[in-house]
């Protein structure tokens, strides 16, 4: 990869400098504070940055020093990072809903000498777990309430390392240390969240940084009149690529909202351009609105469903630039007028030119209404050892089940085994003190393994990813067995609370399946169906025929994979009980642990292969009072319609 | 009882001079006597709750010092001068806020405009300037909106700024309550029940506020509480009421140890 030859920026600093002199009399940051939105031209944050580095300088912060920032997504707290930057540190971001020990870790493992925090709860936070901390000298925090009687020994309010800073005319060893930087240099360094294990630093460089941004920025054509919130973790390596990577490279504003409570409303004020948010909040806003259409009156109701509809026949085609007839074309204009263009105005979307999500399987119909809606929203796939982008979706080409095809810049290649490994400037440096992680990650040949199974799709060139690479399993033909591809299906149904899949090592796949008790419980009552307990209402006929019904429809969709063909579910059961962690069925956080439930319900499964058209089983359940009991049940054996697959024509 | 010397507290509070003095208090209604004699003070900078059993006369004391109901024997002094008997809006304009038992927020008014309404007492322009809305009057509204802006920040109620108070559930009309009374900058602040119906996460919550308002703002504070963990967490000096009577005075630990607060109020303990 080329260094930029023209003596272009190498670090964010000369980004930042970059910025002053073309837009410096531009919005860069802002935030609402006491009501009001605040904000900050580039030169502004400029000086606010040189004031907390020269203050940094005070203290004592030495080139390659590590200071962590934590705290909620503010203005100041960027421009810490940019500070740390400036004198040759490295930012450390961490996540601010850590716990004590987390922090403890991360501050020990990195031997940072500062740390820069929001308010009190941080400060807390480390003082909890400071003795234990030989190397951590400071801590500069941002809102000083509730700290006025703290001993002040060894912490400063973030204004007054600046005004010390701005005391001390330091500004010339500032710029020194930060001419001194190099793009192979360390940008920044992120601990991944640690579900496996304890949390790993990625070392990300300035190329690694800055090349991402240009790359992504150029992709999506990226503004310096672009508007983003920034409310997702500042430790997580997208909000640092879309709130300090691309806001540099672009040079657009960066919005900071009130508080994590006022992110909906703030939202509405700000009306980003750019936005990015996980599945979860396009979830939680469509619920939102679904409950208040529910509860609107008859009229409001049917505008609603009618232009809704008109939405999701047109809006897609128009995004995506495909021909649409006049008739369809005025229809969606009086949608817009009636019903979307209130809608998105409501939902704070309304100038929204570029959307993404990603981070998990987001549900087609979830999709569906945003892109009805007119917004284009589009998913991409990422780690932070990528800096993360590895593919996403161009305009024109979003579906919701690929995740688009390889960023600029980046290479794929699918392992024997399915696994997804990709090549691109983003590749991180290193694990930090962990040779053994990196080398086990990245091959000598800079490919790194994803840890997902996936494939590219023939014609389109996008990827699809179907599963963890390690629950990939083989079929007794030899087909792919992919259990949570099919799984996530299922669930999208509302239905359908949870599903767990067997067929690895078998001839045909089979599933158990959990009904949602909200859902069904809703629908029975809407149907005037009685019920005495969820066992009864999960063995209803007229709710297995349902069941059934989204059974079969997953399969047509999953044969129409010539690769996945093999997962179909042939026969399935619905579970007389929701799975519970209590019983150890699920983990804490509602994943489902395969191995605890294959062993507890082995008389069900044997009996979805043995041919049985029923079941009665007994199953020992722990109540919440810790008392354990029994519950017996005798369970229908449902066939599903096997759809047939389609074989693969003119593959040449 | 200590002497009126000023003193800091284990937590670093600075507690001064007496603020509030009620001597020789006596109210009646027709033949009840609600009061009976009841002297006590409040220190500047001090919480102060007043306990007792249902119908014991804490809010009429509460009510006393608000100057709700005037007692038909003995003398009010605040800030070292005996107070005449006042109209309750003379007496918020000495600097004395309140909360009630049952709210009494405007339901169709939004939360930032219920809270402004806190800064009437602070308002100097008259109904005409204010109408129109120019020169003075807008940058005296500017001034207040500021302050309530900080008090909004304090209690963390940002969320709910524009939403009408009549939609929120209880614990946040409680605290927007307390949000109106912050916004008249009161020397002294009078809490009438302000947990009663909360869950414990609510009480926290306030808990933390009341001891945050204190410290901050050096807010003198005085209480009534039903809920003895609270009261005893919270408070510096507590003051225990029974049919009118005093019949306790001092620390939550004294008052605890007192054998006629625990035979009328606490309960006997069982060894």
């Amino acid at each position: 990869m080329h260094a930029p030859a023209d003596g272009g920026p190498v670090t964010i600093p000369d980004l930042l400098a970059r910025n002053v002199a073309r837009h410096g009399t531009k919005p860069a940051y802002r935030e609402k504070e006491f009501g009001i939105w605040q904000s900050w031209t580039w030169a502004q944050a400029a000086e606010q940055i040189d004031a907390l580095a020269m203050g940094l300088l005070t203290l004592g912060a030495d080139a390659g020093d590590h200071i962590a920032v934590s705290g909620r997504n503010r203005p100041a707290l960027y421009w810490a990072m940019v500070a740390a930057q400036r004198i040759g540190c490295i930012p450390v971001p961490l996540y601010a809903e850590a716990a004590a020990e987390e922090i403890a870790y991360a501050l020990d493992h990195c031997g940072a000498r500062f740390a820069v925090v929001g308010d009190q709860e941080q400060v807390d936070k480390i003082a909890d777990v400071r003795d234990g901390l030989t190397q951590l000298e400071h801590v500069i925090y941002l809102d000083g309430r509730g700290l006025r009687k703290y001993d002040h020994a060894a912490m400063t309010s973030y204004a007054d390392v600046q005004k010390a800073g701005r005391a001390s005319g330091l500004l010339d060893q500032v710029n020194a240390r930060s001419a001194a930087r190099t793009y192979d240099d360390t940008c920044v360094m992120l601990y991944t969240s640690g579900t496996t294990g304890r949390p790993k630093g990625v070392v990300l460089s300035n190329r690694n940084v800055i090349e991402t941004s240009k790359n992504s920025a150029e992709f999506d054509h990226l503004r310096p009149d672009d508007e983003v919130l920034a409310y997702l973790p500042m430790a997580w390596v997208g909000d640092f690529i879309f709130s300090v990577g691309q806001a540099m490279w672009t040079a657009f504003c960066v919005n900071c909202p009130e508080s994590a409570e006022t992110m909906q409303l703030d939202l509405r004020e700000i009306g980003p351009t750019y936005f990015f948010a996980p599945p979860r909040v396009f979830e939680q806003q469509l619920t939102n609105v679904m409950i208040r259409m529910e509860d609107a009156g008859r009229f409001k109701k049917w505008l609603f469903h009618r232009y809704m509809a008109v939405g999701r026949r047109v809006g897609p085609l128009l995004l995506d630039g495909k021909d649409v007839s006049t008739g369809d074309r005025l229809n969606y204009l009086l949608a817009k007028l009636l019903v979307i263009g209130p809608l998105k105005n409501t939902l704070g979307l309304s100038r929204v030119r570029v959307g993404y999500t990603a981070g998990e399987a987001i549900g087609p119909e979830i999709f569906d209404f945003y892109r009805a809606l007119g917004i284009n929203l589009k998913q991409l796939y990422g780690q932070t050892e990528a800096t993360v982008f590895i593919t996403q979706q161009p305009d024109g080409e979003v579906r919701s089940d690929t995740v688009g095809v390889p960023s600029p810049g980046v290479e794929l290649k699918i392992a024997e085994n399915g696994e997804v490994y990709y090549r691109s400037p983003g590749v991180f440096v290193e694990y930090y003190k962990n040779p053994e992680s990196t080398a086990s990650t990245k091959d000598a040949e800079g490919w790194v393994a994803t840890g997902d199974a996936g494939f590219i799709e023939e014609g389109t060139g996008h990827l699809r990813i179907i599963d963890r690479a390690k629950d990939v399993g083989k079929m007794a033909d030899g087909r792919l067995f992919a259990p949570k591809y099919v799984e996530n299906k299922l669930k999208f149904y509302p239905n359908i609370l949870e599903a767990v899949m067997f067929g690895a090592n078998r001839a045909f796949c089979t599933a158990f399946i959990n009904i949602d008790l909200t859902a069904v419980g809703n629908w029975a009552e809407r149907n005037n169906i009685a019920y005495s307990s969820y066992q009864e209402l999960s063995q209803h006929p007229r709710v297995l025929d349902m069941i059934l019904g989204h059974v079969s429809e997953v399969n047509r969709s999953v044969a129409a994979d010539p690769m996945l063909a093999g997962c179909q579910v042939h026969r399935f059961l619905v579970l007389h009980k929701e799975l519970d962690a209590d019983d150890g069925e699920m983990t804490r956080t509602r994943k489902v642990r395969r191995r605890i439930v294959k062993e507890k319900f082995h008389d069900l499964i044997a009996a979805l292969y043995g041919g049985v058209p029923e079941i009665y089983t007994e199953t020992e359940v722990t109540y919440e009072d810790g008392r354990k009991g029994k519950i017996k049940a005798t369970l229908v054996i449902c066939d599903a319609e096997v759809a047939e697959e389609q074989h693969k024509v003119a593959a040449e | 009882m200590d002497g009126v010397a000023p003193y800091v507290t284990a937590d670093g509070r600075q507690i001064g001079g007496v603020l509030m003095d009620m001597r020789g208090i006596t109210l009646r209604f027709g033949g009840v006597e609600a009061i009976k004699n009841i002297s006590f003070d409040i220190r500047e900078g001090e919480i102060r709750a007043i306990i007792g059993p249902n119908g014991a006369g804490k809010s009429s004391m509460l009510n006393v010092i608000s100057g709700f109901y005037h007692p038909q024997d003995g003398e009010v002094w605040f800030r070292g001068e005996k107070r005449p008997p006042m109209k309750p809006y003379q007496v918020a304009r000495l600097g004395i806020a309140r909360t009630f038992q049952n709210i009494a927020l405007f339901e169709g008014m939004s939360v930032l405009d219920n809270i402004m309404t806190g800064r009437l007492t602070h308002m100097k322009t008259g109904l005409l300037a204010q109408a129109i809305w120019k020169g003075k009057a807008e940058a005296e509204e500017v001034a207040n909106r500021e302050v309530v802006e900080k008090i909004i920040d304090f209690l963390e109620i940002q969320a709910i700024r524009k939403t009408p108070v009549g939609r929120l559930p209880y614990g946040l009309k409680k605290r927007v309550e307390l949000a109106r009374a912050l916004a008249a900058e009161p020397k002294l602040l009078l809490l009438d029940e302000p947990m009663a119906g909360m869950n414990v996460e609510e009480k926290e919550d306030m808990s933390r506020f009341i001891l945050d308002v204190n410290d901050e703002f050096g807010t003198t504070i005085a209480l009534i509480e039903h809920d003895m963990g609270v009261v005893m967490d919270l408070s510096d000096r507590v003051v225990v009421m029974d049919y009118g009577r005093k019949i306790g005075d001092g620390t939550p630990d004294e008052v605890r140890n007192n054998q006629e607060v625990i035979d009328a109020y606490l309960g006997v303990a069982h060894e």
